[in-house]
């Protein structure tokens, strides 16, 4: 479970948002400039808040009052970013145990198979990013957050820099990843359509505040 | 002609030593101040900031006579670690290749410096959130990005190394077989009647040693950059 209650002063914008969610996907929806990559940042680690607590599974991630600020790099949170920001000096396969490495866990070609497997990038491993498409990129992202078994997964507008084509190519993956993985996960998107097929839960982002909580039905209202 | 002299052999693998040294002890200390001019705000940044560049635009003799007054054996300094760690560096090798190296400093922070700068920030976040402490984002990410910057800060700061005169000649003086290095083996060629052919034998090899070290400088900054983009 995620409960955020933050407020955070960024120039002449304020946002202040307060949610709870449960479900398996959550959906981020708003246009853009509504504050859905600062608030996921804060949630990541990331960006400090001015005020107010993050909270995952009754562990406090931050709590600006009691002083409390868990470092990104101790929170296990997964982040896939709209430009996949792979690193170009390591393969994809490299890129895809750094995270396992950098957590110290125990090598498991079980569940990297399984990961390479259902994100069809087996093939890809030798290759460096610069030789990958904009959509094997971002699939090769979305397994390198994977394998650091996070217990929560950002996805920050995934398909957000890919053309119609591409998207329709990704999206596949990002519903077989929500029913098979047991992974809860922050969906960020502009896009209605996207949040309809992926979302379990809506939050709707507007200017910097939370103006509807709900089912998917909230964004025909 | 063209046969060295055993003096002058003396000279150059002397200068070759003390630009090695001077260029591998400074590298650490130069990535890491780099990273820190590059990355972090602090006070009294721009303090530090100018007294790394101070070599730069000091009189070199100025640099070698306050090196004398800090490190030589009554200096301050020098005199702690002559009586402690036995450390001399008046009138030693060991001192020529201390005033090689503050006088490279600024040459071999600077490229460092920029290519650390010109790393993506946004890649150091996506470590962060793959669970790397700050160091391993250093050790995995920054550095390696940053790799071409670093060789060619080395070699910068080799070759200034290599050709350094006046900070060196003022704070260890010029003496053969300890810390007379080409530059200053060509100085007392100069001043000796008939050494013109023996100085420029000198002055060859000291053209042909920067060049290769430039030229070995472009390879490297090549490979390291194919590294890092290509396949």
């Amino acid at each position: 479970m995620l409960r955020v209650d933050i407020a955070k002063q960024l120039g002449e914008f304020s946002l202040q948002a307060s949610f709870e969610s449960e479900g398996r996907v959550t959906g981020l929806f708003g246009a853009s400039g509504a504050g859905k990559t600062s608030l996921i940042n804060m949630i990541a680690g990331l960006l400090l808040p001015d005020r107010g607590t993050i909270v995952i599974d009754g562990e406090t991630l931050d709590d600006v009052a009691a002083r409390v600020h868990v470092p990104a790099h101790r929170r296990r949170i997964g982040y896939v970013f709209q430009d996949a920001r792979l690193f170009p000096h390591l393969d994809v396969r490299q890129n895809l145990d750094y995270g396992r490495r950098m957590n110290r866990l125990d090598d498991d070609p079980a569940q990297r198979t399984r990961v390479t497997d259902l994100l069809d990038i087996g093939h890809l491993l030798e290759r460096r990013p610069g030789k990958l498409s904009g959509g094997e990129r971002q699939r090769v992202a979305l397994g390198r957050a994977l394998l650091s078994k996070p217990r929560l997964l950002l996805l920050d507008e995934p398909l957000g820099a890919l053309d119609e084509g591409r998207r329709a190519e990704i999206l596949p993956y990002l519903v077989r990843l929500r029913d098979e993985s047991r992974i809860p996960m922050v969906y960020v998107s502009h896009d209605a359509a996207e949040m309809r097929q992926l979302a379990t839960q809506i939050v709707l982002l507007q200017g910097g505040r939370v103006t509807a909580l709900g089912g998917v039905k909230v964004l025909s209202g | 002609m063209l046969e060295l002299t055993p003096a002058e052999w003396t000279a150059i693998l002397l200068s070759l030593r003390v630009a090695a040294v001077a260029t591998l002890v400074a590298t650490p200390l130069g990535v890491a101040l780099a990273w820190l001019l590059a990355r972090r705000n602090f006070w009294g940044k721009s303090l530090v900031d100018a007294l790394v560049h101070l070599p730069l635009v000091l009189p070199p003799v100025v640099t070698g006579y306050l090196l004398l007054l800090t490190f030589g054996r009554r200096g301050l300094v020098g005199a702690w670690l002559a009586d402690h760690l036995g450390i001399v560096f008046a009138f030693r090798w060991t001192g020529a290749a201390l005033a090689c190296g503050v006088m490279s400093f600024p040459l071999l922070v600077r490229p460092i410096r920029l290519s650390i700068e010109a790393v993506d920030q946004k890649l150091e976040q996506a470590a962060e959130t793959l669970g790397a402490a700050p160091w391993w984002v250093f050790v995995s990410v920054t550095l390696p990005l940053s790799l071409p910057g670093v060789f060619a800060g080395m070699v910068l700061g080799f070759a200034k190394a290599i050709g350094e005169f006046g900070a060196t000649i003022t704070f260890v003086s010029n003496i053969p077989g300890e810390t007379q290095t080409i530059s200053s083996a060509i100085y007392s060629l100069i001043q000796t009647p008939d050494g013109d052919v023996a100085a420029l034998r000198l002055v060859a090899i000291s053209v042909v040693i920067a060049v290769a070290a430039l030229i070995g400088s472009e390879w490297f900054a090549r490979r390291a950059t194919r590294r890092l983009h290509g396949n």
